[in-house]
């Protein structure tokens, strides 16, 4: 599976997605991953886990359409995007994008670009659990100007 | 009929999964949402919200899309994943 995405509920092994991404592959220079956690502070708020929802049928669809575009805007060998929905805990894996090239630059670039896309873009939502209570994440102006440099 | 999703922070405040909607009753996204608003008029505030993101069969919408029976319109806030 060169190019593959999937959403779950189980967690990844970054280990074994590694080890998928340069299977068979001799090509494969440059291998980039990137891996997002849920984390203790977050808008200066307390958080002990997260509660993510996607929107079944299209999110698949729109990671499907960000990974197709960069593979028209770089060379690419290999990639993986797994992102998990479901109830979270603080420190857990929430998401993987794994990109394999023959040179950096290209793998570098993907990643990022991918993680931007996939933020702004992938219909997924966050519902952080505070001591405060629970409360929906809002979208991150950041986020937004991350994406627009592509 | 036209299924009516509604997803994350939206679902709780109109307090539904969704819907559906007789095809005749909606020619267009637009009359869609006024269909939705003249009906639950408790939503407006909600579904009036210059953010909110909808997707017409899980594509994203931009614009007022024309419908017919079968299609799935799906209103949700800004997503937050990643």
């Amino acid at each position: 599976m060169p190019f593959s995405i999937a959403v779950q509920t189980n967690d990844f092994n970054v280990g074994d997605e590694y080890a998928q991404l340069v299977e068979n592959d001799k090509d494969a220079g440059a291998v980039v991953f990137f891996v997002g956690r849920v984390r203790e502070m977050n808008q200066s708020r307390l958080v002990s886990g997260l509660s993510l929802e996607y929107y079944p049928g299209m999110t698949e669809r729109v990671l499907d359409q960000i990974l197709d575009v960069a593979r028209q805007r770089w060379d690419l060998i290999s990639v993986r995007i797994v992102h998990r929905v479901g109830q979270l805990y603080l420190s857990d894996q929430i998401v993987f994008v794994g990109v394999t090239s023959q040179h950096r630059e290209h793998a570098f670039q993907a990643a990022e670009f991918l993680m931007d896309f996939l933020k702004t873009q992938a219909p997924f939502w966050k519902k952080e659990i505070t001591a405060q209570g629970e409360m929906w994440v809002d979208e991150n102006q950041k986020d937004k100007d991350a994406r627009e440099r592509w | 009929m036209i299924q009516v999703v509604f997803l994350a922070q939206l679902r709780e405040q109109l307090g539904s999964n969704g819907i559906q909607v007789d095809s005749n009753s909606a020619k267009s996204i637009g009359e869609l949402k006024q269909y939705l608003i003249s009906h639950h008029p408790e939503w407006a505030e909600f579904l009036e919200n210059k953010k909110l993101l909808i997707a017409l069969n899980h594509e994203y919408a931009r614009g007022d899309l024309p419908l017919k029976s079968g299609d799935e319109v799906a209103f949700f806030p800004p997503v937050t994943g990643g």
